[in-house]
């Protein structure tokens, strides 16, 4: 029982990171259509900016706080930076957005490299995030990792955030009327090119302060970006382009399916049934578990 | 279309399909059991006043982060031996390749080594994919390779030295070391590739000669940061001991989440064959004080050589810099190949081989000689606990040198291994 | 303009191509460097169908690396089986595996015929099954490629995880003979060669065959409209499935030559990131062009051993920079340079001599 129940958390654990690290994407991905390959770079730029607040602030525990502002304000800059360098010149090329935007990844991985060396570097964790909580006592006790529910609050926080801005919001309409139909919002007096690059910042940004969770469980390094970049991608593509519900439901399904396989199998072989799962199902269901209606053929 | 574009289309299809016939016919060559030209291996250049060697590390890709250290030490000791004369009168000239942590590319760079560069010898490679890719490329041109970094065993190439432990140095005298501390049920979690499965095969046939049970084995593909199903695992399983064959960036996620786990080294203690000095850099003595190692060089190691040693490195490369034992390796084999050239008082790889056995060399880690017939070295195996300071104090070792045995015949529980 | 004169520049470019190939580079190149050419036409041959399925067809091919590998695993397990001679089991079987026999989808490797046949038709038959859903559904650009690099991340995988069985990360290595031919000897080391570079002129004759014929012209309509494509009466699926699974042929093929041209074949050439660097050599070139998509391809991989021997560091910044000017600001790649030259040419001719009802 208390495995079960473990494993459940475990996944519900799992799908929050996964949450964070594709939330970002929702907006420039699923909302946008752009494939952002340095999307991964942007979540690294958070965990280093961590790194770097962390030798001037020497409380681990405030400057983890305040890392989680900074890191969207540098992550969102960086994304509204190349938005407005390259990608919105390439808003109807979605292949070649891509491998520009790879081109890119491999460019800032290599600028980590320089600026803070091949090697991973570490920050300190607060005192309060590094102990766990009992949430079931006796012999064969149920406990929860504190920065696990620290990073699953900040998941809640986020999509709670980004949903409310999306829905009540004037940048909100702006972005939805944008997406549903570019041309009409255009002539309407919205000025698209403007809510694309703020989409943009917004969306880097968030990947900004995944980075500064990811900062708690997983290695900081020039590489950490790539290792989690494409199952950010699967996350949305699963869960249907334009939809948040769709996004929130898979990362936390993905992440119980891959606890449980992995607890019953091996890691290799859980991430292989994983990933054969999600091609199965896209056979099935294409545009993913929601999708957008519109008018258009295509 | 036009009629003539057709004509003239089938015109150069055809013609083309000839041409194509034509050369493979007349191009085919010896076959198998003929004897091949291959005798002819490449002849080192030593004709001028210098002789050229190969360094053959990932300089880019994931691998940099443990083989540019690597380089870096190969250098050190080369300029050490120019400084005081070089090699039978000889200034080395090292040329360095980027294998790019792919190995098809170690091949390819190994053959340009050999055949372009003509080196008298080449150092480097670390991940054991990237030996096995180069190991023919290295037994078809008769060319020698040092290898320097610990290895999963099982392999004896003529062409190849290897000066870091093999399994009978490192694996073995770490499952000693828990048995002996009375830790009897062990967990094994690895990276998915050669090394750790083999590992675990050997700790396997171990424990069920010595009483030791294992109750779990867990494999994480390389790069994989996503520990926390495994460390619940290793949780209920209420192991003695974990042992620790994983690689690179997976480390700092399984001991984050081990320590989140509420696990510790006092309550289930890790043995970590994989984790040096530059590693518990990057992931934190927070999460990592108390834990074991098994190696046989520490930064700490006592001795005058491992002071000069270690002064000399951080002299050249900056104070910040740790020394491990991959890079102690390293800096040895480039020493040992210069006593087997001179020795030999050649540098032809026949002669050097022939000239290996029995050199010995006043390493950091201590004296080790030279096993000529297997070609790997004689090595002190050390236990050692990572401290709050980020370096490795040794809490034991093997008090002499252990012989090499890669295929582990001097252990009846191992008969069935290879 | 003369159609006869339009017609023989491209047998004139084959022929030139077919020179270099047999005559100029054996003799130029050292034993050595005439391998590493061996290496980067295969990648050629690969770009052969990237530019068929994405230059020509719009299809996101970004899983190339699968059928790469599936081809090179089936000609170098059938090559291990061939090493070891009959009744043995290949030499990292008996060092990892426990097994005393060939696992049974090892077995039919053993014939070189059924071998050679599935380096081609094993990715065909993998590319039509996916294909063959996605297409129907019309699964579009974004997605097919996030699912390719999927099935590419999970062959990988796979194949590390199956180490007694397939050689771990490690892969398939040391591979000793070729159809009973001593891979160590440098005459046939040399075939080899002859032999890749044969297929890669086959493969892009048979690509400009396909560009030329109606289904090559309905394939671009396909590309640039595909509801219009519809209307008329042709089902798009089809036509792109064709394209597809051409190109995981010419994938396969590839990956099956490059294992006698290297002697290894590792999961490494298998997962994402090689799958986008075959792409992304064909989009420097041009990928509409099929003498852009060759080029650019043998370019890239040239130009990645050459400049990062040099600089191992700022190697990475040259590639990110070339990838981002070549595709954000020269689509066409840089075979629409010679276009735009040409172009700029007539538009030079055409205002000194001013032809009534010709400007546009």
């Amino acid at each position: 029982m208390t495995v079960i129940l473990g494993q459940t958390f475990t996944g519900i654990s799992i799908g929050a990171v996964l949450l964070l690290i594709a939330l970002g994407l929702s907006l420039t991905f699923g909302q946008m259509n752009v494939i952002n390959m340095a999307h991964g770079e942007f979540i690294m730029a958070g965990a280093y900016t961590t790194y770097v607040l962390q030798k001037s602030i020497s409380d681990a525990g405030m400057s983890l706080l305040v890392a989680l502002p900074v890191a969207f304000l540098v992550s969102g800059a960086l994304g509204a930076l190349l938005e407005w360098l390259l990608i919105r010149r390439l808003y109807l090329r979605p292949l070649d957005t891509l491998l520009v935007t790879w081109g890119v990844s491999l460019m800032l991985q290599q600028l980590a490299r320089d600026i803070f060396g091949a090697p991973n570097v570490q920050t300190r964790a607060p005192d309060w995030l590094t102990g766990n909580v009992t949430l079931i006592g006796g012999a064969d006790p149920l406990t929860v990792a504190n920065s696990r529910l620290f990073i699953l609050g900040l998941a809640v926080a986020a999509v709670v955030a980004l949903a409310s801005t999306l829905r009540l919001t004037p940048l909100g309409r702006r972005i939805r009327a944008v997406v549903q139909n570019r041309d009409l919002a255009e002539v309407s007096g919205i000025s698209t090119a403007r809510v694309d690059r703020t989409a943009f910042f917004v969306g880097s940004g968030l990947a900004g302060i995944a980075g500064v969770a990811l900062t708690l469980v997983g290695p900081i390094g020039p590489t950490m970006g790539t290792n989690v970049i494409i199952d950010a991608f699967l996350v949305i593509v699963v869960g249907g382009i334009g939809q948040l519900k769709g996004t929130v439901i898979v990362a936390f399904v993905l992440g119980v399916l891959q606890s449980v396989l992995e607890y019953s199998t091996t890691v290799s072989v859980a991430k292989v049934l994983v990933l054969v799962a999600i091609v199965a199902f896209l056979q099935w269901r294409p545009q993913g578990l929601y999708t957008l209606r519109t008018r258009s053929l295509v | 279309m036009s009629s003539a574009s057709i004509i003239l289309r089938r015109r150069f299809l055809s013609g083309g399909l000839a041409l194509t016939a034509v050369v493979a016919l007349s191009a085919c060559g010896a076959k198998t059991d003929a004897a091949g030209s291959s005798d002819e291996a490449a002849q080192a250049d030593v004709s001028g006043d210098t002789v050229k060697v190969g360094l053959l590390n990932s300089l880019s890709g994931t691998m940099a982060i443990s083989e540019v250290t690597v380089r870096d030490s190969l250098k050190l000791a080369i300029d050490e031996i120019n400084a005081s004369g070089g090699v039978l009168g000889k200034k080395i000239q090292p040329i360095s390749e980027d294998g790019a942590s792919d190995w098809p590319t170690f091949a390819e760079k190994a053959q340009k080594l050999i055949k372009e560069d003509r080196v008298a010898a080449t150092f480097g490679c670390w991940t054991s994919a990237s030996r096995k890719a180069v190991k023919p490329v290295f037994e078809k041109n008769k060319s020698l390779l040092f290898y320097p970094v610990q290895y999963e065993g099982l392999e004896q190439s003529p062409y190849i030295f290897y000066t870091g432990a093999t399994t009978n140095q490192q694996i073995v005298p770490a499952l000693d070391y828990l048995k002996s501390k009375g830790l009897k049920k062990l967990y094994l979690v690895g990276s998915d590739y050669v090394f750790p499965r083999t590992a675990n095969k050997i700790i396997q046939a171990y424990a069920k000669a010595n009483g030791m049970t294992i109750l779990g084995e867990d494999y994480a593909p390389l790069g994989s940061t996503e520990f926390s199903t495994i460390a619940n695992k290793v949780k209920a399983a209420k192991a003695d001991a974990v042992f620790n064959t994983l690689n690179g960036d997976s480390n700092v996620a399984f001991f984050k989440e081990y320590k989140s786990a509420g696990l510790t080294a006092k309550s289930l203690p890790v043995v970590s064959v994989s984790i040096a000095e530059e590693e518990v850099k990057s992931i934190g003595s927070q999460y990592l004080a108390g834990q074991l190692t098994a190696w046989n060089y520490y930064q700490t190691t006592a001795g005058a050589a491992n002071e000069k040693f270690v002064k000399a490195y951080k002299a050249k490369y900056g104070e910040d810099k740790p020394t491990s034992d991959p890079m102690e390796a390293a800096y040895t084999s480039v020493y040992l190949w210069k006593a087997m050239v001179e020795k030999a008082k050649s540098f032809d790889p026949e002669k050097v081989k022939a000239a290996s056995d029995g050199i010995t060399f006043d390493a950091p880690e201590g004296e080790v000689t030279v096993d000529g017939a297997t070609q790997h070295l004689y090595k002190t195996a050390r236990i050692g606990e990572i401290g709050t300071d980020g370096l490795i104090k040794e809490v034991w070792d093997s008090g002499k040198p252990i012989e090499p045995d890669p295929y582990l015949k001097g252990y009846s529980w191992a008969s069935d291994l290879s | 303009m003369n159609p006869l004169k339009g017609s023989l520049r491209p047998v004139a470019g084959f022929a030139g191509a077919a020179v270099l190939l047999f005559a100029v580079a054996p003799l130029a190149l050292t034993d050595f460097r005439l391998g590493l050419l061996a290496k980067y036409l295969c990648t050629a041959m690969v770009a052969v169908g990237i530019c068929l399925a994405w230059g020509r067809g719009g299809l996101l091919t970004l899983g190339q690396g699968v059928f790469f590998g599936l081809g090179g695993y089936a000609m170098a397990m059938h090559l291990k089986i061939a090493d070891a001679g009959p009744g043995n089991l290949p030499d990292f079987m008996q060092l990892y595996g426990t097994a005393t026999e060939l696992p049974w989808w090892w077995r039919p490797f053993a014939n070189p015929a059924f071998a050679l046949a599935a380096t081609v038709l094993l990715p065909m038959a993998v590319a039509a099954l996916l294909g063959l859903f996605v297409f129907r559904r019309r699964v579009k650009g974004a997605y097919f490629a996030i699912l390719s690099q999927a099935l590419a991340a999970a062959f990988a995988i796979w194949l590390i995880g199956q180490q007694a069985t397939t050689g771990g990360t490690n892969g398939l290595t040391d591979i000793q003979g070729f159809f009973g031919y001593d891979l160590d000897d440098p005459v046939n080391q040399r075939t080899v060669y002859f032999i890749i570079a044969a297929a890669l002129l086959a493969l892009i004759a048979l690509a400009r065959q396909l560009i030329h014929s109606r289904y090559g012209e309905l394939l671009v309509a396909v590309r640039d409209s595909e509801e219009r494509v519809r209307f008329l009466g042709y089902d798009p699926a089809n036509v792109k499935l064709v394209a597809y699974v051409v190109a995981a042929g010419m994938a396969g093929l590839a990956g099956a030559l490059f294992v006698p041209a290297v002697g290894i074949i590792s999961p490494a050439m298998i997962g994402i990131v090689p799958s986008i660097e075959f792409v992304i050599g064909a989009a420097v070139g041009g990928r509409a062009s099929l003498v852009g998509a060759v080029l650019g391809a043998i370019g890239v991989v040239w130009a990645k051993t050459a400049l990062s021997e040099e600089f191992p560091a700022a190697w990475t910044y040259f590639q990110g920079l070339l990838f981002i000017v070549a595709l954000a600001f020269l689509p066409g790649g840089l075979a629409s340079l010679a276009g735009m030259l040409r172009r700029r040419r007539a538009r030079q001719r055409k205002a000194t001599v001013v032809a009534v009802g010709e400007a546009a």
